[in-house]
């Protein structure tokens, strides 16, 4: 034990023990931080858990005036509006990314993925604008006839279309996760040894073939992280969908109507809320936002960790 | 079929050349040197610029890189070089969890923490809750890069007698040194163009603001504000100042991804 | 076993100095932040969308006047003017709904103190459409208005709409009602108008800063509404008439209690406000009155402020300029579109002033 505490007295004079006090402390703060967020979030807004439980969640009436509060509305739009998102972004996205991994020459591949990662750079807010002012009219104009015209008898693309829409958010949604996925999904492929691929081109595949039966399954796990991470993403973007869904608290079943989502709800009515009640209901969809969130983040986390754990391994 | 997926990849590349494109013939045509050194005009009226903004955006970022750098700096260092199993376990867990973390949630936080407490918006609780954006990815890329680091290089500096705090001031942070710097650009770029987080923390302002606890305009509240406004001429502004605010971005994202593919550590991705 | 021992003892004493060196960091940080002062008087406030271009013309001209002054006023909406100012993270709030006698007694709750209002100006509210097609100003009927906002009035060759408008060719295009999605007292005006003209707008929504919209898209701010409005067609929505105004769309006239339609004016808000008195706290709704020039979607627009300002230059700073507003500042009003306050008004202001301390 005095030997211990010798040992100790002189690392903590040799200045190690204070290093590792301070990264320790470091290690700490970003406990406390995330406590403290989760502490907040969970205490301001107790008055909505214990006025509607879990009604909360299904309650489809979001009326300040009568003090009734129901989530669903938001639950909707948001899932709606990541849902389009994936559905334009996953195809396109894996395809570009098959196409960077496995087609195109170094170069090129380089460039293109570096064009499309500084896509993800570019804030939010300006996604708004473009979409305000480029992508609605767009929209109008291009986009929702030829929809209306093969798709207008199903309810999903019926009703009038004003421009500002769930579809339109989608949209905007998809620009946004796209070089998420392409970025993750290009290293999950390149991450494929090329053993795999040398023993089913030697069987007579195709190319095609080859990343079609072989490639693809290969790098599966990889490549839904990607898109878990991307639709995290899309859950929690703010300022482009507040600026192109409409605001619309009204739930309907047609993609052309406004809706609104959970993220879009909180910034344009936090600073607002004028009794208790409304502001417990607003920071109680931010903690519902906050789960999702961290359990969608969660799943993409172990599917991208196991699959290049796994081809790192091989390789 | 292969073909098919060049058309993808050229596609999604194209979007960023025509944001580009657009954001250049609408924006830099509605810059003048008015927008970089006057403030925002009475409402209605012609001319004006953004000065305010501009540094108040400076401002907020450098309040976010004081607190959330050294503890994300820090943090990777633990991670990296003293924690053990089951502390890097949790704080790896927790970095993640606080990653994941919608920015408007996080400016719920900084309001309900520092402005409801401190009475008025501030810069202050603007950079807070940037800066807590910032940490996770911090400690993210500062542990890749020290990890990146050859363990040879430790051991001979070990060898040396040196105590384990000067071989990681003088031999393994300067090593990993260019990617950290980067990887702290990269984040900045990041922050820089947040809005939700500075709606109710920042807030904004119509003139300059003093010291870092008064409410401050910033650059992407303004194009907000300005964009969602029925007048002409403040649409031009938002454009103009969305240009400038992808200018910076872009930048930044540019410098550090060259500056990475120089290096000779490319530790994470 | 030692070694675990003093591996475990090391670990716990690092772990609670770090714990407690945090919380020597947290208070300070709390202790720093309002720990610096400013040498010129900066003022914070925020609310009301619907009077922001006056507001923001005073405030501006007001600085010039007194450079150490600066009022920062921020449109964020009526409901967030007085969620702010009750939560005393602005220094006056603006609303163009009063607060009503649950708002008050929160505030008091919380502050300890009152809250007091000041009108400002009186404004109008007007119905703005954009439907291409209609090149005449439209007139629209109480009646028209509410079944449009209720979603019983979906096309603007509706037989209402056209039995108002003698004349006009209406086209087949599709109403779209665009609202406030933010806590606004524009919308409070509107929904208390629509309340004392339609019964079923009465029971089914009623009169709020912000409420449940039976049908439509929502902007934020009356910026908002004015842009979505403009790039719609078959829009209609309702803003403050100097959006109108300033950003060139085209609104209506609407028939007042009397019958009679009437274009929204200085001299019609005026007529508006003659009609009502005025009780001691300034609280009063002029909408729907029965005066035959009178525009009937009027309102006062009120500054919300407390009768306590801690900060003794603030509070000075406050009251000087409540003072000019009431004196030089009416005179910029009309030029906004604005309509000043009645002389009997600001003299009863005048005097109220003395209980901000």
């Amino acid at each position: 034990m005095a030997a211990r505490v010798q040992a100790f007295t002189r690392r903590l004079l040799s200045g190690d023990e204070v290093t590792r006090f301070i990264v320790t402390l470091a290690g700490l703060a970003i406990l406390t931080v995330t406590a403290a967020l989760v502490f907040e979030l969970w205490s301001n807004s107790n008055l909505a858990r214990e006025k509607f439980g879990w009604g909360f969640l299904t309650g489809s009436t979001w009326d300040p005036n009568a003090g009734e509060f129901g989530a669903l509305p938001f639950i909707v739009g948001t899932a709606t509006t990541s849902l389009i998102s994936l559905v334009i972004a996953v195809p396109a996205g894996v395809g570009a990314a098959i196409f960077l991994a496995e087609l195109a020459p170094r170069r090129v591949s380089d460039a293109l993925t570096f064009c499309i990662e500084l896509l993800a750079a570019v804030p939010s807010v300006v996604y708004g604008l473009l979409g305000v002012f480029v992508l609605v009219p767009i929209m109008k104009s291009v986009v929702e006839p030829p929809l209306r015209a093969v798709l207008g008898w199903t309810p999903l693309f019926s009703g009038p279309f004003y421009g500002v829409s769930v579809l339109t958010a989608g949209v905007v949604l998809a620009v946004m996760i796209l070089p998420f996925i392409v970025s993750v999904s290009r290293q999950v492929l390149i991450a494929v040894p090329v053993e795999q691929r040398e023993a089913a081109l030697a069987l007579g595949a195709t190319r095609w073939e080859t990343t079609w039966r072989v490639v693809l399954p290969f790098a599966k796990r990889g490549i839904y992280g990607s898109i878990f991470l991307a639709l995290a993403r899309a859950l929690g973007e703010t300022m482009a969908v507040t600026m192109v869904i409409g605001n619309s608290t009204q739930l309907k079943a047609s993609l052309f109507a406004p809706g609104y989502s959970i993220a879009a709800v909180i910034a344009n009515e936090f600073t607002e809320a004028t009794d208790d009640l409304y502001l417990h209901a607003l920071i109680q969809l931010g903690l519902v936002l906050f789960a999702v969130t961290i359990i969608i983040n969660g799943l993409a986390r172990l599917l991208v960790a196991g699959t290049t754990r796994r081809s790192d391994a091989v390789a | 079929m292969l073909g098919a997926t060049g058309i993808c990849a050229a596609g999604i590349a194209s979007v960023l050349l025509f944001i580009l494109g657009y954001l250049v013939i609408n924006g830099a045509s509605s810059l003048s040197l008015s927008f970089f050194t006057q403030l925002p005009a009475p409402v209605g009226e012609l001319g004006g610029g953004m000065a305010n903004a501009i540094v108040g955006s400076g401002k907020i970022l450098g309040l976010a890189v004081l607190f959330g750098v050294p503890i994300g700096f820090l943090g990777g260092v633990y991670l990296a070089e003293y924690a053990s199993p089951v502390g890097a376990f949790v704080v790896r867990y927790v970095t993640d969890l606080l990653n994941g973390v919608p920015s408007i949630v996080i400016g719920i936080f900084a309001y309900s923490l520092i402005v409801l407490n401190a009475k008025h918006f501030s810069a202050f609780a603007g950079g807070v809750a940037l800066g807590i954006m910032m940490i996770p990815i911090s400690v993210r890329s500062t542990e890749e890069f020290l990890r990146a680091v050859p363990n040879g290089l430790r051991e001979a500096a070990l060898a040396l007698g040196a105590p384990k705090w000067r071989v990681l001031a003088t031999v393994v942070v300067p090593a990993a040194r260019d990617g950290i710097v980067t990887g702290i650009l990269l984040n900045l770029a990041r922050v820089a163009g947040e809005t939700a987080p500075l709606l109710f923390t920042a807030f904004s302002n119509r003139y300059w603001s003093s010291g870092i606890d008064q409410p401050t305009a910033s650059l992407p509240v303004m194009i907000y504000t300005y964009a969602i406004s029925p007048y002409e001429d403040w649409h031009r502004q938002a454009w103009a100042a969305a240009f400038v605010l992808l200018m910076l971005v872009l930048g930044m994202n540019i410098i550090s991804k060259v500056v990475l593919m120089r290096s000779p550590l490319r530790g994470g991705r | 076993m030692h070694t675990i021992i003093g591996k475990t003892v090391r670990r716990v004493v690092v772990v609670a100095a770090a714990v407690a060196v945090l919380a020597v960091l947290a208070v300070l940080a709390v202790l720093a932040v309002p720990a610096v002062a400013a040498a010129q008087t900066h003022i914070t406030g925020a609310g009301a969308t619907f009077p922001y271009p006056m507001y923001s013309k005073w405030f501006d001209a007001y600085h010039k006047l007194h450079p150490a002054i600066q009022i920062n006023y921020q449109s964020i909406g009526s409901g967030g003017g007085i969620r702010q100012v009750t939560e005393g993270t602005v220094d006056f709030g603006a609303s163009d709904g009063p607060m009503t006698d649950t708002q008050l007694a929160a505030f008091r709750a919380k502050r300890g103190s009152d809250i007091l209002h000041f009108p400002t100006v009186m404004g109008a509210v007007v119905p703005i459409y954009n439907v291409s097609g209609i090149t005449s100003a439209l007139r629209f009927t109480p009646e028209v208005l509410a079944g449009m906002f209720l979603g019983t009035i979906t096309k603007w060759n509706d037989k209402a709409i056209a039995a108002a408008n003698p004349g006009v060719a209406l086209p087949a295009t599709n109403v779209v009602v665009v609202h406030r999605s933010d806590g606004s007292g524009t919308s409070f005006i509107w929904t208390d108008y629509l309340t004392k003209v339609s019964a079923v707008w009465k029971t089914k929504v009623g009169a709020n800063t912000s409420v449940n919209w039976p049908v439509g898209l929502g902007g934020k701010g009356n910026e908002g509404v004015s842009g979505l409005v403009k790039l719609t067609n078959g829009a209609i929505g309702y803003v403050e008439l100097i959006y109108a105004v300033q950003s060139k769309i085209a609104y209506g006239s609407v028939r007042n209690a009397a019958g009679e339609y009437v274009n929204a004016t200085l001299e019609s808000v005026s007529a508006a406000a003659a009609s009502a008195s005025m009780p001691d706290d300034f609280r009063v709704s002029i909408t729907n009155p029965p005066g035959k020039t009178a525009y009937p979607i009027a309102s006062f627009t009120w500054l919300l402020v407390p009768t306590k300002i801690a900060d003794p230059a603030k509070q000075r700073a406050i009251t000087d300029f409540l003072k000019w507003m009431l004196s030089d500042g009416q005179k910029m009003a009309s030029a906004l579109s604005y309509a000043p306050l009645p002389k009997a008004v600001v003299d009863r202001e005048l005097k109220a002033i003395a209980a901000v301390k």
